[in-house]
């Protein structure tokens, strides 16, 4: 990278951390009912929601019920994103000329949303009425995400509580993430968005007249351009600072009117980062030792960093084939240069990159550019984040949970190698704990590779495919990957609204999300309940550089035996064609 | 274990007022006092007519125009009603020769071997996209101004003066509106 290239990637970075790690206390508060200040205002809110619900907030709940509460709530959460969809042409503000989606589609949907994953089949703007988006997968956007904050909260009580059979209760954990976290900051960033552009109204659509008439595809003439409007930017906030990533138009926050300016593509990106890295600081409060934060955030730094700059410097090295057709792609004093198929000219090859590291490192998924479209090393950037478990940064809540079940299997490995039983934060770490870790681990991995190759073992997988070659197999690798880890961003020439894909991929994202979710509930209770073991000589510090270089290879290890072969196949064979000048 | 059923129900039908209801309405109102024009889609009106969005690119296909880049939507250039990229991969046969078709006809207009400005040769993600680079701005300049028989000083003057500098100094990319650019140019005569 050029010296500015570096200078932008350090102001996004720290801005980030400088407003991410004080929000981590206010997280910590939250999780221990702790309200001062003008949090105090929100209490009224809150106990509307308990009494109207008919939640005892006092009763706490063992680790199985919170788990069956937690699945309740997912439960009926898809139930009724599928009825809404389905139902929509009976419902207002559906005066567009729209259809009910497909029941393949909408089963799809309903599962994408409510388990934070956001992967969307459809185009937002031609697909589903604006109360489908606010009232359906706008309010999945708070619950899911909100969801992924409880199940952060229970794990933190399981170290912190010595002989206890309890965790908290979900539902108060679940409205106090909304209420306290969710919506203030949803406000104050929508609001953010709009003063730049991104537009916020019930008027379905606006008709303006072209200054140069153009044709359309039948060779018609066509004066006018109908753009599509709604309300976006209520739907952008949440979906951005809940790691959700569904766009309200197909082109997500590529779209002008999703992401117009470079101030709102900033905003947009800190709002990817803000609360998975809050969640870090978070944990280290909650754990009463905040080196242990720290801790799990420098092992996703150190391997958020190179893989950021891989994918930046692929994309600003532009195209070669491009290049030998005769266009020009250095970046100069007139143009920002690189690879710009499928990117916008005001965020260029630099932004673009960097904003999808950050949503392939966190579980977000939106996207301001083509992935499809990025150099075999660009898109290799952020299929590797995401097949590294969505645990650098991560989701709202699970990029934490997750690192966990890392950091377990990491003492784990080291208690092997040294013959002692492993701890970790006070709490020994026996055989049903490692059990479980791995459980959660290695499911989302299986997903990913089984999804792939029965998709490309089948006709109707392969299908889908749009390009030629073995870019088309990463088209379905990468879809995998997305979905199996609850990402939600796509290689989007696979045409995935067929039933094969909206059906297997919906599987998947449920695997993908409550096989990790239920083990560390299990672990979570299975901790609370053990006595808290004073650290001697023989234990490992768990909060030193030691301990992150061993986390950092126990992530970075079982990513690499997992998916280096089928990334072989992919994305490393299609940059050796590159290279070679060879076809695809 | 129903009794917890029943209580997702309500959680979630309250959750659905507050968070999908009392939200959206909340920045609506908000957005309608404080940024109505920017709410509405950030329109722009010329001698009383609505001509587009500031931020919407169109297409522009008369030499007369300085154009936009291509677009890949499917029903028409610019089809705001379904923004779409052509996803097509970097080693895409059909990436290949879009490029260079676009290549030959730039190179056709401007009559050299020189290379040309990528964004003008290549597809933007949304199809939407309302910017070029200044290169690819300066590239046309010859053509709009024999197209309207104007100097071609002064429409590079032009511009020149379009030209939106990156926010703050750092966030963004040097870039030319062409929507703007084509309105402002219409009053140079």
């Amino acid at each position: 990278m050029t010296t500015e290239a570096s200078l932008r990637f350090v102001l996004y970075l720290g801005v980030m951390c400088a407003l991410a790690w004080p929000l981590g206390a206010y997280l910590a508060n939250v999780a221990e009912r702790k309200d001062s200040g003008p949090a105090r205002w929100l209490a009224p809110l809150e106990r509307v929601l308990y009494r109207v619900a008919g939640v005892d907030a006092t009763r706490e709940m063992t680790w199985r019920e919170y788990a069956f509460a937690l699945l309740g709530l997912q439960f009926v959460g898809v139930l009724a994103l599928y009825a809404l969809q389905r139902m929509q042409t009976h419902l207002p503000l559906a005066s567009e000329q729209l259809a009910a989606p497909a029941p393949d589609l909408a089963f799809d949907s309903a599962i994408s949303f409510v388990t934070n994953t956001n992967w969307q089949s459809y185009g937002g703007e031609s697909t589903y009425s604006h109360l489908v988006q606010a009232l359906g997968f706008g309010v999945q956007n708070f619950v899911s995400a909100a969801t992924g904050l409880a199940v952060f909260f229970a794990l933190a009580r399981g170290f912190r509580r010595t002989s206890a059979s309890t965790l908290g209760n979900f539902w108060v954990d679940v409205v106090r993430a909304t209420v306290h976290v969710l919506l203030p900051l949803s406000i104050v960033f929508s609001l953010a968005l709009v003063s730049q552009g991104v537009v916020m109204t019930l008027a379905p659509s606006a008709s303006v007249e072209l200054l140069d008439p153009t044709v359309d595809a039948q060779g018609a003439p066509a004066s006018t351009q109908t753009i599509a409007l709604g309300p976006v930017a209520s739907q952008v906030a949440i979906k951005q600072l809940g790691t959700n990533g569904g766009g309200f138009f197909n082109a997500n926050s590529a779209h002008p009117l999703e992401n117009p300016t470079p101030l709102s593509n900033f905003i947009e990106w800190l709002a990817i980062l803000l609360l998975p890295v809050a969640c870090c600081a978070g944990f280290g409060r909650l754990v009463a030792d905040r080196r242990q934060g720290k801790a799990l955030f420098a092992a996703m730094f150190v391997i958020f960093v190179p893989l950021a700059v891989l994918t930046i410097h692929a994309e600003q090295s532009g195209n070669p084939r491009l290049t030998a057709l005769g266009a020009d792609q250095v970046a100069s004093a007139d143009q920002s240069g690189g690879n710009l198929e499928g990117k916008e000219v005001r965020f260029g090859a630099f932004e673009s990159a960097l904003w999808a590291s950050a949503t392939t490192a966190a579980s977000n998924g939106s996207v301001n550019a083509l992935h499809d479209s990025f150099m075999p090393l660009g898109g290799l950037g952020p299929l590797a984040l995401m097949q590294l478990g969505e645990v650098v940064f991560g989701g709202v809540g699970s990029g934490v949970y997750g690192m966990v079940l890392f950091a377990l299997v990491a003492v784990f490995l080291a208690g092997l190698m040294v013959g002692r039983t492993p701890e970790y934060l006070g709490k020994k770490i026996e055989r049903f704990e490692v059990q479980m870790a791995s459980l959660g681990v290695l499911a989302p991995c299986f997903v990913v590779l089984l999804g792939t190759a029965l998709a490309v073992s089948f006709e109707a997988g392969r299908a889908a495919i749009q390009d030629p070659g073995v870019h088309g197999f990463s088209e379905v690798l990468y879809a995998f990957s997305s979905a199996g880890n609850n990402n939600g961003s796509a290689f989007a020439g696979l045409g995935a609204n067929v039933p094969f894909y909206n059906v297997v991929l919906g599987l998947a994202m449920l695997v993908a999300r409550y096989a990790v979710i239920v083990p560390v509930l299990a672990i979570a209770g299975s901790l609370a309940a053990k006595k808290s073991v004073p650290p001697s000589a023989g234990t490992l510090p768990t909060h030193g550089s030691l301990f992150v270089v061993l986390l950092v290879g126990v992530v970075v290890l079982v990513g690499a035996l997992t998916f280096l072969p089928a990334l072989a196949i992919g994305p490393l064979v299609e940059q050796l064609q590159l290279g070679a000048g060879g076809g695809a | 274990m129903s009794s917890q059923l029943l209580i997702a129900m309500r959680l979630l039908g309250s959750l659905s007022l507050l968070c999908g209801v009392g939200y959206p309405a909340l920045v609506l109102g908000a957005a309608e006092l404080a940024f109505p024009e920017r709410a509405r889609g950030s329109l722009i009106e010329s001698n009383g007519r609505c001509v587009g969005s500031e931020l919407v690119g169109q297409p522009f296909d008369d030499p007369q125009w300085f154009a936009s880049r291509p677009s890949a939507t499917a029903a028409q250039p610019y089809d705001a009603r379904a923004s779409s990229g052509s996803n097509l991969g970097p080693t895409s046969p059909a990436l290949a020769s879009a490029v260079a078709e676009r290549i030959a006809h730039w190179r056709g207009v401007a009559g050299s071997d020189a290379a040309v400005p990528v964004d003008l040769v290549t597809t933007s993600a949304s199809g939407l996209d309302p910017h070029v680079t200044p290169a690819a701005a300066f590239v046309q300049v010859p053509r709009v101004a024999a197209a309207r028989g104007l100097d071609r000083a002064r429409v590079r003057d032009l511009v020149e003066r379009c030209i939106e500098e990156r926010t703050f100094g750092i966030l963004g990319e040097r870039r030319v509106n062409v929507l703007r650019l084509n309105l402002a140019l219409d009053e140079l005569r």
